[in-house]
């Protein structure tokens, strides 16, 4: 079934107003791999018949990696003008793919006259699953499979939210094994702070081999992340650390609409 | 009569002079920045009795923790016995309050007693810990020379202090075995008095050694004193107004700049006069921060808060991975520079510079460009110290003031003011992922 979605534009020219606004993000919008995760949360959203729209043309990025970056003059006229749309459109509730708009969104943006419920992709599925919406019935595919997960920072330490992801992981019927360093300990993969962006420091590893290692070690099957930059980084490291075939990078929205069967 | 002199004079003394050191390092404090954490007083007690006084955050590592626990119970109920101490000093008495307290004294005596034999094995504990394991966050190189000393120096003291007060009960038990064949009836010294004492048979060599403990330990505690100001030691005190300080917004939410909002506000507004005058004739402050006077009274606190336990750096993916960064050597720094700066300000006046700042002299630009902005330092820390808006603040100066950035970096800013995102895609094909297989 062809991908549902709507933008602002459209809904207001039908005189219709969204439950949620999807708020894609750079990486969701033009990355190969991060579009994938984007269609994922969609086919959950169609699916679901969560009536969503998303900006299109008309979003534009944070400003994240500007303010990571020390740039505030560039963060704050892009949280601005993207104040203005949002408030234009009258926007209430907003679900991001990615925790870093999501941070941004959340907790910078009030200060500058943008205030909005927001939320990060793994929560409106759960509270999808919690409402009876979606159901993973026979969800035979991840079953007793060893999936670790990741904890991006912006979502973990930096927000708090640590359950939403793994309760997901449990309702896939398969096992969740921890790394050493999970949760509040978590590691960063490497790309936060702007670092996305750049090349590493010198030192005597890259960060995203260092996390790939432990996450190997815990002998899962499927590495499991819930930000498109975390998965750029544990994908690359996989691929360094030659273990490609044997262990898989994928977003939870992904395992969802699998085990769904979307 | 001499004696009650002495003492009060070096009670007085001591005091004063450490009150004097602790204003000093209060006005070196206020030379930072203006920051609001007024308000929701709930939940800043909350936060300073769970984490200062409760450590609850020490007891992620519950080893160091337990260790860590018995020092700073005994510390902080020793100095219980301070308070007869400077009775005793003053007026002249042997334990004042025996009398009155009858058995509850010999009770509180005796908790005092077992708290310091157990921070007695955790100090020699904490002395193996970091000179014979060599506990790899305990021996980096930014703790070669004065913090390594310091932190032994410090061991060393309580060392001296338990071992006073042992002579002093000890003696004194020792004493009373010999005088009357009674006992104190103190849970250690009752033992440990004859063990090291009972030997001695002439009264006034012992009573000779039971004014060497008093007097030792008075002193100790008065040097002890003394020396935290100048210490690493001084999170005892500072761990409190520390906490109670917390940041309490998520940790994920930086700083918004306001003088910068005012810009962007200028810049969107068609109706604005760009010929106008300033609204005040102050000179605008700068962007971020080059030294520390550019920083916030609360990263400066968290400075004097720091007791270089390294957690931070312990946690820290980019000092994991061999990177120059160290958040434990940011916070150093930034106490260094300042007390630095705090002295040249009170010596030549509150214009003085010596050309130096924090970035550059002390904190270099590879050091803050190897932060991943991930917050494991900031949730390390048993005293909610900051790490991460000091490094921010330096990177918005080198930013925003000396456009000073790796060069990718160049290419992404201009990239979302071009286009809206971080890489060279148009704003226009935003959506294409909808319509593609």
């Amino acid at each position: 079934m062809a991908l549902q979605v709507p933008t602002m534009a459209e809904m207001m020219a039908k005189g219709e107003t969204p439950d949620i606004l999807f708020w894609v993000g750079c990486s969701g919008s033009f990355d190969d791999r991060a579009k994938k995760i984007t269609k994922a949360i969609v086919k959950i959203l169609n699916h679901c018949n969560v009536k969503f729209a998303v900006l299109g043309a008309e979003e534009s990025c944070t400003g994240d990696p500007a303010k990571r970056a020390g740039n505030e003059f560039t963060f704050q006229m892009q949280a601005m003008m993207n104040i203005q749309v949002l408030n234009g459109y009258e926007v209430k509730r907003i679900v991001t793919g990615c925790p870093h708009c999501f941070n941004t969104l959340k907790n910078e943006y009030p200060e500058l006259g943008g205030s909005y419920e927001v939320i990060h992709h793994t929560q409106l599925i759960q509270d999808l699953i919690n409402t009876g919406k979606l159901q993973l019935e026979g969800g035979s595919t991840y079953k007793g499979k060893k999936i670790t997960f990741h904890d991006p920072c912006y979502l973990g330490r930096a927000n708090d939210v640590y359950e939403a992801p793994r309760m997901l992981i449990e309702k896939l019927d398969a096992e969740l094994v921890e790394m050493k360093r999970c949760k509040t300990n978590g590691l960063c993969c490497g790309a936060g702070g702007a670092q996305m962006f750049k090349e590493a420091e010198k030192g005597n590893k890259e960060i995203n081999i260092e996390r790939t290692e432990e996450a190997v070690e815990t002998t899962a099957e499927i590495i499991a992340t819930g930000c498109p930059f975390c998965n750029t980084m544990m994908t690359d490291g996989v691929k360094t650390v030659e273990k490609e075939a044997s262990v898989k990078v994928l977003d939870i929205a992904e395992l969802i609409a699998n085990a769904a069967e979307l | 009569m001499i004696a009650n002199v002495i003492f009060t004079v070096l009670f007085l003394g001591g005091f004063g002079f450490f009150f004097i050191q602790i204003f000093k390092i209060r006005a070196n404090i206020l030379l930072g920045r203006e920051l609001d954490r007024s308000g929701d007083a709930a939940s800043r007690w909350r936060t300073m009795i769970l984490v200062a006084l409760g450590q609850k955050k020490m007891f992620t590592r519950p080893i160091p923790a337990l260790l860590h626990l018995t020092l700073y119970v005994a510390f902080v109920i020793t100095q219980i016995e301070l308070i007869e101490i400077i009775v005793d000093g003053i007026s002249g008495n042997h334990r004042f309050f025996a009398p009155t307290l009858g058995s509850f004294y010999t009770f509180i005596i005796s908790f005092i007693e077992v708290l310091s034999v157990l921070a007695l094995i955790g100090t020699i504990a904490f002395l193996a810990r970091r000179n014979l394991l060599k506990l790899p966050r305990l021996t980096m190189k930014e703790l070669a020379g004065w913090p390594k000393k310091d932190a032994n120096l410090i061991l060393i003291m309580e060392v001296v202090l338990v071992s006073f007060i042992f002579t002093m009960n000890g003696a004194d038990e020792a004493l009373l075995n010999l005088s009357s064949n009674q006992s104190n009836g103190f849970l250690i010294s009752q033992y440990v008095g004859p063990l090291f004492f009972g030997s001695v048979k002439n009264p006034e060599t012992l009573h000779l050694l039971e004014q060497i403990g008093w007097w030792g330990h008075f002193t100790m505690v008065l040097v002890f004193l003394n020396y935290l100001p100048f210490s690493k030691h001084l999170h005892i005190l500072f761990a409190f107004p520390n906490t109670y300080y917390s940041n309490l917004n998520p940790k994920g939410q930086f700083t918004n700049m306001e003088a910068v909002t005012a810009e962007v506000k200028l810049m969107m507004d068609p109706t604005a006069d760009p010929y106008a005058q300033p609204a005040s004739d102050e000179a605008p402050q700068r962007f971020g921060a080059k030294d520390v006077t550019d920083l916030t009274w609360k990263n400066l606190m968290d400075a004097y808060s720091c007791t270089e336990c390294g957690r931070c750096t312990s946690s820290c993916p980019a000092n994991i991975t061999g990177k120059l960064l160290s958040p434990r050597k940011i916070m150093m720094d930034t106490r260094d520079r300042l007390t630095e700066l705090g002295n040249g300000i009170r010596k030549n006046g509150k214009d003085f510079s010596d050309g130096k700042s924090l970035l550059g002299d002390y904190i270099s630009e590879e050091e803050i460009w190897a932060c991943t902005s991930c917050n494991a330092c900031v949730q390390e820390c048993p005293v909610n110290i900051d790490p991460l808006s000091i490094i921010v603040d330096l990177r918005r100066y080198l930013v925003m003031e000396e456009s000073k950035m790796p060069t990718e970096l160049t290419g992404m800013l201009t990239n979302i003011e071009n286009n809206g995102a971080p890489w060279q895609f148009s704003q226009n094909d935003r959506l294409n992922w909808a319509n593609e297989d």
